[in-house]
Order: structure tokens, then C-alpha cells, then sequence
């Protein structure tokens, strides 16, 4: 589905610049350890939507680095002004919706979003 | 391939400040930069810059300076990253995920988990990891552009590749 999709799915707000709402996106993942997320990147992230609580400009270097699709912030947390400023010159776009993050997962999967990876073979992997 | 050849190799180095997050992460990004100008492979560069990221945090977060130095050539990219700051006590320990010295205000951030220096093994070909306490930590890490053998984590042993 497409970032344009999403953002009427969950009701979200958007702050980057608008034309990248027609970036498509297939796969997401769910964060806010940021260890996690370059864990999970390492398998293949490109392009996947973040969705995540984490609220600092680390979260826009780690999406930039690993060459994430889009940061979807749950819980109605805005982001700030130098995160967005970040986020525009990387182009990276950047939501946020007031459902939780279990809310904006679910309708996400229920409208076809996979997830980046579907298990691991164990805590270590 | 003259042009090539006349290109490489070629190296940066960066100063990384411990104890500034504000910026934390912004030389992985330019160094993920550098090597897309370059044109590498997606799957090179985003192996390069997971470890590169990990290494910074590092520095940032436990020493009080560090210099990293990307190397690229045309058979190998490099990071070397030397800070000075409390050093590893026991690198062994430090590479079982989910061992971590880190305080609340790296918690804070998200990191700290203690997967970092394994997710750079996992990612890398080669990483060479030595510390003295109290004096610094050395690092370097590569990925091959020809590799004979593949990149292939899954069949990496946890220490296979660990030297130094």
C-alpha cells in the first residue's frame, strides 16, 4: 500500500514533504530499541516502514543508514522540529498517528503489511 | 578502469566527540553517503553502515574521543575506529549480546542492549576488536567486494572470525 494509504488508514498526521506519500510500501516492522532495528535491518529493510515510540534524531540517522521507506511515530508523539528538518534533507518521510503502537500494527497486517522478517531462529539470530 | 584504478584507494577519517548524542549517528551517514556516490552494492553499503552505526554509538557512548577512518579500495572497504576512553574489560564478555555497561541515558536513546558488536561480526567479513582499560578500545572491520567465500552469517560461527 502506499504511504497516502496509510497516512488515511491511521488517520495520520504527516510532516515531511508530501510527495513522497506515493512511496509504496510492502513491509514494516515494529521498534523502539534502536538495536533492534539495525538487528533487523541487517536481513533487509529497504524501503519498510518503522513504526516506533522512539522520539530522537538517532531514530533518522538509523531509517537513513538502513534505508528505511518511512517512520510511522505511534501514541500521538510529534516529532520535533530538528528531527524534521533531518528527515526532509534525508527524505525520509514521517507520520504520526494516535493509535498505539498494538492498534497501528494490527490494522496495518489486516490490510496486507507484512512484516521485514517473521521470526527468528532464536534470542541471539 | 584506468579511472578506477587512479580513484581507489581513498580514505576519510572523522572525529567523533564521547558523550555528544545530539548528532549520534550522522557520520554513518556519511559515510553510507560516500559509498553510494561511489556505487557500491546496496547490500555492501548497508552491511558498511549497520557496522559503522554500532561503532559510532560506541564511541559516543563510552569513550571520551575516537577517530574513524573509512579505507575504501577497490577490493575491500575498512573502518578503523581508535578512541580513547575506559576500554573493554573483557572483550569475550562484551561480545555476548546482550552484555552491556550502558547507563539509563543510553537506554534512553534506544541503544545499550548489548547486540552492537555482534551485529557488526554478523554483519562484516573480518573484525579485529582489542581494548586496553582506562586507555582505549582499537576496531576495524571489513567487508570484501570479491569475496571467495560469501558473506554468510547464518554459518559464521559466533567467534569464528574474532582475532586480536
Amino acid at each position: 500500500m502506499t504511504l497516502r494509504e496509510i497516512q488515511k488508514l491511521l488517520d495520520a498526521e504527516v510532516f515531511t514533504e508530501i510527495e513522497n506519500l506515493d512511496r509504496e510500501i510492502t513491509h514494516a516492522f515494529a521498534a523502539d530499541l534502536l538495536s533492534d532495528v539495525l538487528a533487523i535491518a541487517r536481513r533487509g529493510a529497504d524501503g519498510a516502514l518503522l513504526v516506533t515510540g522512539n522520539m530522537t534524531l538517532q531514530v533518522i540517522y538509523t531509517a537513513d543508514v538502513v534505508d528505511l521507506g518511512a517512520v510511522l511515530f505511534v501514541r500521538g508523539k510529534r516529532p520535533t522540529v530538528p528531527m524534521i528538518e533531518l528527515a526532509n534533507e534525508m527524505q525520509i518521510p514521517l507520520l504520526m498517528t494516535n493509535y498505539i503502537m498494538f492498534e497501528t500494527c494490527g490494522r496495518l497486517y489486516q490490510r496486507g503489511l507484512k512484516g521485514c522478517v517473521e521470526k527468528v531462529t532464536d534470542g541471539s539470530d | 578502469m584506468d579511472q578506477i584504478e587512479e580513484r581507489y584507494p581513498f580514505h576519510r577519517a572523522f572525529n567523533i566527540e564521547g558523550g555528544n548524542f545530539t548528532h549520534a549517528g550522522s557520520i554513518s551517514s556519511q559515510v553510507k553517503r560516500i559509498l553510494k556516490e561511489e556505487g557500491f552494492p546496496s547490500d555492501v553499503i548497508r552491511r558498511m553502515s549497520i557496522a559503522t552505526f554500532e561503532a559510532e554509538m560506541n564511541v559516543i557512548c563510552y569513550a571520551r574521543w575516537g577517530i574513524l577512518t573509512l579505507l575504501v579500495t577497490s577490493d575491500f572497504l575498512k573502518v578503523v575506529v581508535d578512541d580513547e576512553g575506559v576500554g573493554i574489560q573483557d572483550v569475550d564478555l562484551a561480545m555476548k549480546e546482550g552484555f552491556s555497561t550502558a547507563d539509563e541515558r543510553i537506554r534512553e536513546l534506544g541503544f545499550g542492549a548489548g547486540m552492537g558488536l555482534s551485529n557488526i561480526k554478523k554483519v562484516t567479513d573480518e573484525m579485529v576488536l582489542t581494548s586496553v582499560v582506562n586507555e582505549g578500545t582499537h576496531l576495524e572491520f571489513t567487508i570484501h567486494l570479491n569475496p571467495v567465500e560469501n558473506f554468510n552469517e547464518v554459518s559464521t560461527p559466533a567467534m569464528g572470525r574474532m582475532s586480536g
